[in-house]
C-alpha cells in the first residue's frame, strides 16, 4: 500500500489559547527539522494539522520519526484518489485489503467538504460499504465498534481516504517550557528523566561527571549515546562532560567513609547548578526515585538539596523500578544504560553510605573542604560536546 | 563490455569502494578490543547495523552480519533445525532451491530430519495450498527462496508467511539474495523469521551479507568462538564489508523505484524478440516474474556455445546459476518446473542490473539473434 499524505494532529496544544499559534509553530519547526533527510516531502502547516506529502518516500520510516516527536497526539495515513465514486471504490478496497493482519469489521464515514459532489455522505457511504463487501471475504460492517472506521475526505480536487492511525507521543513541543540541565549518569533512570522532561516541552541539556582514568572512554561514549538518543525526542541535546576525578579523590581523602556519597551529590549539585546559571536553565532535572538507594532516601534529598536553591526536579520520584524500565525500553535507552562499564559513582563508593545523612552533619564535614577552588577547577575543565558536530561521528555517517 | 551476468554477481559501486578502503584504514581496530579505537570502530559497526536495520524496517539486534547468501541460508536452515529439533524433526522446503539452501537441506537429512521438498508448477511456483498440506505437528521450519536464481519466478512469500503466522512453533526463512532490490519485500509482521540477503549481489563487494533474524528466534551457531553478532556469528567482524554492503544497500533500495519500472521494459523487449523467434523458448514465467532475469533455451545449441559466441562479442551470461554452472547436466530448477530435459539442459540465463541500459539490451538482442543465425546454419 502506498500512502500519499501523512496528516499530523496536535495533542494538548490545541487547548492553550494564546499561545496555540506559538507552539503550533515551534512543532512545525521540529517535525521539519526530523524529517530533513526525507528529500522529497512536502509539508503544509494547517490550523489544527500539519499535512506530510509523502511524494513516494517510505511512510513507515516517516511515521516512526513523528511517533517520536512531542506535541503530536495522532498521525493519520492518507491516499489520494480522483473526485469520482469508481476512484474512491478501488482506493477504499486497497486500504482495506492493505490490513494483512485481516479484519473483520469495518464502517465509511464519508465528510463532504466539497458540496459539488454529486452524492450525499450517507450515498458514498453505501457505494463504497457495498463494495468492499462484495470484494472481500468475512468482512462485516458494524457502525458501533468496527475493526477501523475507513474515514473518506471529498474535497475540492481530491478525496481523501484515510487508512492507518498511529498514535503519537503526546505532550508539549520542544521549546515550549524553557530549558532544564538534567544530571545524566549512564545508569537506566536519568536518560528516562530527560526523557520525560522533554516531553513536556523542556530544551534539555545533559551534565555528566566523568573520573579518568577510573571511568574510561567507553563510559564515556555510553553517555555520549544516550543523549544522541534523547536528541531524537526533541532539540539537539548539548552534552557538557566536567572532570570529576580530583573532587572524587578528596572526598575520599578527607571525608568520613560512610558521607562519601552524601559530599559527592552536594559538590555535583553545586558544580550542575552553575552550569545551569550560565546555560540558562532554570531547574535541575534528575532520575532520583524515592528510597530507590541510598542517595535517594527523603533524607539524602533533604542533606544534598541544601546546597542549591534552584528547583531540583525529579520527574521519576514516585515511579517503581519497573515502571521507569518499562520506559526505558521503550525508548531505547535501556540496552545502552545497561553496558556494562562503570560509571565515574560507583568508583569508590563505600560499602555502607549512610541512608538518614544530616546537613548538620554534613556542614561540619565540608567546613575545611576548599569547596570553591574545586569547583572551580571542575567547571575548568568542562568540556562541551555538540553531538553533531563530533567528526568521527559525522565521518562514519558519511560513509554509509 | 556488455555485462549481463548480475544474478551471478555485479560490479561493485566506487563509492562503495571508497568507504571499504576508508574504514579499513580509518576503523582497523578491533571492535571489541577495550581501548579508544576500538570503541570507535564498535561505533561505526553499531550505525552500520543501525542504518541496515532502518532500510530494511526491522530493529538493531535482527541484524547479524554474514559472509553472503551461503552462510545466510545455512546459519538459517541449520541453526534454527539444530535449535528446535527438539520440537520435532520435520521441515519444509522446496525443489528450485538454490544450492546453498537445498544442499543444506540435504544435509538435514543425513542429521536424521524428515525433508518435503515441495513440487512447482510449470512457471515455477510452489502452491500456497501445497504448503499448507505439507505442515505437520512436527514441522519446525519453512524455507522458501523468493526469487529464484535461475528464471526468476516470484514464490508468494508474503502470503505464506501470513498463513504461518497462525503456527507458534514453524519458523520461515526466506532467501531473499535475489530478491533484495528487486522485488520488494516486508520482513517486520509478516511471518517471516530468518531472511538472507548477500552484498555481491547489490554492488557490494564480496563476502558480505546479513541475516534477518526476528527477536526471539535461536539459532545454534555455525562457528564456535567468541560472542560477536549477538553469540550467532563468531569471529572478528569484517567492518569494511559491512560498512560497505550497507552503503550498497541504502544506495539500491533508494534507486530502486528509478529503475524497475525500466528494467521489467528491458526485459519485456527482450521477451518480445526471443517470443517470436522460433528457434528460442522463454523459460521465466510471463507472471509473477522479477524483472532481471531472463532464462531462455536456444533449441539445438549448447548452452556453453552460446555463452563463448557472445563472449567473443564482448557480451557476458550465464548457463543455470554461475555456483552450478561447471558441473553440467540439466538444472534441477528447469526440470522441476517440467521443461523436457534436453531443454533444460541447454538454458543460459540473461540477469540485469540497475546499471543496465536499453542500448546495451538492444545490442544484445541483435547479436544474440545473428549468432543463432549463423550457428544454426553452420549445424545444417
Ligand atoms: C538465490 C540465491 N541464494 C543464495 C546465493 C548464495 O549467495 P553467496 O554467493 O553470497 O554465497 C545466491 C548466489 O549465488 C543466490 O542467487
Amino acid at each position: 500500500m502506498i500512502y500519499d499524505y501523512l496528516i499530523v494532529r496536535f495533542g494538548e496544544l490545541t487547548l492553550k489559547g494564546k499561545n496555540r499559534s506559538k507552539f503550533i509553530d515551534r512543532l512545525y519547526l521540529t517535525v521539519k527539522e526530523k524529517l530533513k533527510p526525507f528529500k522529497q516531502l512536502k509539508l503544509k502547516k494547517h490550523f489544527d494539522d500539519i499535512e506530510v506529502q509523502l511524494n513516494g518516500e517510505p511512510m513507515q520510516q516517516v511515521t516512526d520519526v513523528l511517533t517520536k516527536i512531542f506535541g503530536i497526539q495522532t498521525i493519520r495515513a492518507a491516499i489520494k484518489v480522483e473526485n469520482n465514486i469508481e476512484s474512491m471504490k478501488k482506493g477504499a478496497l486497497d486500504i482495506i485489503e492493505s490490513y494483512e493482519d485481516g479484519i473483520k469489521t469495518f464502517k465509511i464515514s464519508a465528510k463532504r467538504k466539497n458540496k459539488r459532489f454529486p452524492m450525499g455522505s450517507d450515498e458514498i457511504n453505501r457505494s463504497l460499504g457495498a463494495h468492499i463487501l462484495t470484494n472481500t471475504e468475512n468482512i462485516k460492517v458494524d457502525v458501533h465498534n468496527p475493526d477501523i472506521n475507513l474515514r473518506v475526505e471529498v474535497m475540492e480536487h481530491e478525496t481523501r481516504i484515510y487508512g492507518k492511525d498511529f498514535k503519537g507521543a503526546g505532550g508539549l513541543p520542544a521549546g515550549s517550557s524553557g530549558k532544564v540541565l538534567l544530571m545524566l549518569s549512564g545508569g537506566i533512570d536519568s536518560p528516562v528523566a530527560g526523557y520525560l522532561m522533554q516531553k513536556r516541552g523542556a530544551i534539555v541539556e545533559a551534565v555528566h561527571f566523568h573520573s579518568p582514568p577510573y571511568t574510561n572512554e567507553r563510559a564515556r561514549q555510553k553517555v555520549i549515546d544516550l543523549t544522541e538518543k534523547l536528541s531524537s525526542f526533541g532539540s539537539q541535546v548539548k552534552l557538557h562532560i566536567v572532570p570529576f576525578t580530583n573532587i572524587q579523590l578528596q572526598i575520599r581523602d578527607k571525608m568520613p567513609d560512610n558521607y562519601r556519597m552524601t559530599m559527592m551529590r552536594r559538590m555535583m549539585l553545586r558544580i550542575a547548578e552553575k552550569l545551569a546559571e550560565k546555560r540558562g536553565a532554570l531547574a535541575i532535572a534528575t532520575g532520583e526515585s524515592l528510597g530507590q538507594v541510598a542517595s535517594q532516601t527523603l533524607e539524602s534529598m533533604n542533606t544534598i538539596n541544601e546546597v542549591t536553591n534552584l528547583p531540583v526536579l525529579r520527574p521519576l520520584l514516585t515511579m517503581d523500578k519497573v515502571e521507569i524500565i518499562d520506559i526505558a525500553q521503550k525508548i531505547d535507552t535501556y540496552d545502552i544504560s545497561i553496558r556494562p562499564y562503570e560509571d565515574c559513582c560507583t568508583l569508590f563508593l563505600p560499602s555502607a553510605p549512610k541512608t538518614k545523612p544530616n546537613r548538620e552533619h554534613a556542614n561540619k564535614f565540608e567546613a575545611e573542604f576548599p569547596i570553591d577552588a574545586l569547583i572551580q577547577e571542575a567547571l575548568d575543565g568542562v568540556e562541551t560536546i555538540d553531538i553533531r558536530e563530533q567528526s568521527d561521528k559525522t565521518l562514519m555517517d558519511e560513509l554509509l | 563490455m556488455i555485462y549481463l551476468d548480475n544474478s551471478a554477481t555485479t560490479k561493485p559501486l566506487p563509492e562503495v569502494l571508497d568507504t571499504f578502503r576508508i574504514v579499513s584504514e580509518k576503523f582497523f581496530a578491533n571492535p571489541s578490543s577495550l581501548h579508544n579505537l576500538g570503541s570507535l570502530s564498535e561505533e561505526m559497526l553499531k550505525k552500520s547495523r543501525h542504518q541496515a536495520a532502518q532500510l530494511l524496517g526491522v530493529k538493531d539486534d535482527e541484524i547479524i552480519f554474514t559472509s553472503g547468501g551461503t552462510e545466510g541460508n545455512n546459519l538459517a536452515v541449520k541453526g534454527a533445525a539444530f535449535a528446535y529439533r527438539s520440537r520435532g524433526k520435520h521441515v519444509i522446503t522446496t525443489r528450485v532451491e538454490h544450492a546453498s539452501g537445498y544442499n543444506a537441506f540435504k544435509q538435514l537429512e543425513n542429521e536424521g530430519f524428515d525433508v518435503t521438498y515441495l513440487p512447482v508448477a510449470k512457471d515455477g511456483r510452489v502452491s500456497v495450498q501445497d504448503v499448507k498440506e505439507a505442515i505437520r505437528e512436527d514441522t519446525i521450519l519453512v524455507s522458501i527462496i523468493h526469487v529464484n536464481n535461475e528464471v526468476g519466478t516470484i514464490q508468494p512469500v508474503q502470503e505464506i508467511g501470513r498463513y504461518l503466522q497462525s503456527f507458534n512453533k514453524i519458523l520461515f526463512h526466506v532467501d531473499h539474495v535475489q530478491g533484495i532490490g528487486k522485488v520488494p519485500l516486508k520482513l517486520s509482521g509478516s511471518g517471516i523469521d530468518l531472511c538472507s540477503i548477500s552484498g555481491h549481489k547489490f554492488h557490494s563487494p564480496k563476502g558480505t551479507g546479513l541475516l534477518y533474524v526476528r527477536r526471539g528466534v535461536n539459532l545454534s551457531p555455525l562457528f564456535s568462538g567468541g560472542s560477536q553478532e549477538l553469540n550467532r556469528r563468531a569471529g572478528t567482524e569484517n567492518l569494511p564489508g559491512i560498512a560497505a554492503m550497507v552503503k550498497a544497500l541504502r544506495i539500491t533500495l533508494e534507486e530502486s523505484r528509478q529503475h524497475l519500472g525500466r528494467l521489467q521494459d528491458l526485459q519485456n523487449k527482450m521477451r518480445d524478440a526471443f517470443n517470436t523467434n522460433e528457434h528460442m523458448v522463454v523459460h521465466t514465467p510471463d507472471c509473477h516474474a522479477a524483472p532481471h532475469i531472463l532464462n531462455l533455451t536456444v533449441k539445438g545449441i549448447k548452452s556453453e556455445v552460446l555463452v563463448h559466441a557472445l563472449e567473443e562479442e564482448d557480451i557476458y551470461v550465464s548457463t543455470k546459476s554461475a555456483c552450478s554452472s561447471k558441473e553440467g547436466g540439466a538444472s534441477r530448477v528447469l526440470l522441476a518446473m517440467g521443461v523436457p530435459e534436453d531443454e533444460a539442459a541447454q538454458a543460459i540465463r540473461v540477469s540485469l542490473s540497475y546499471q543496465t541500459t536499453e542500448a546495451e539490451i538492444m545490442t544484445f538482442i541483435d547479436t544474440l539473434n545473428k549468432k543463432v543465425t549463423q550457428l544454426k546454419s553452420i549445424m545444417r
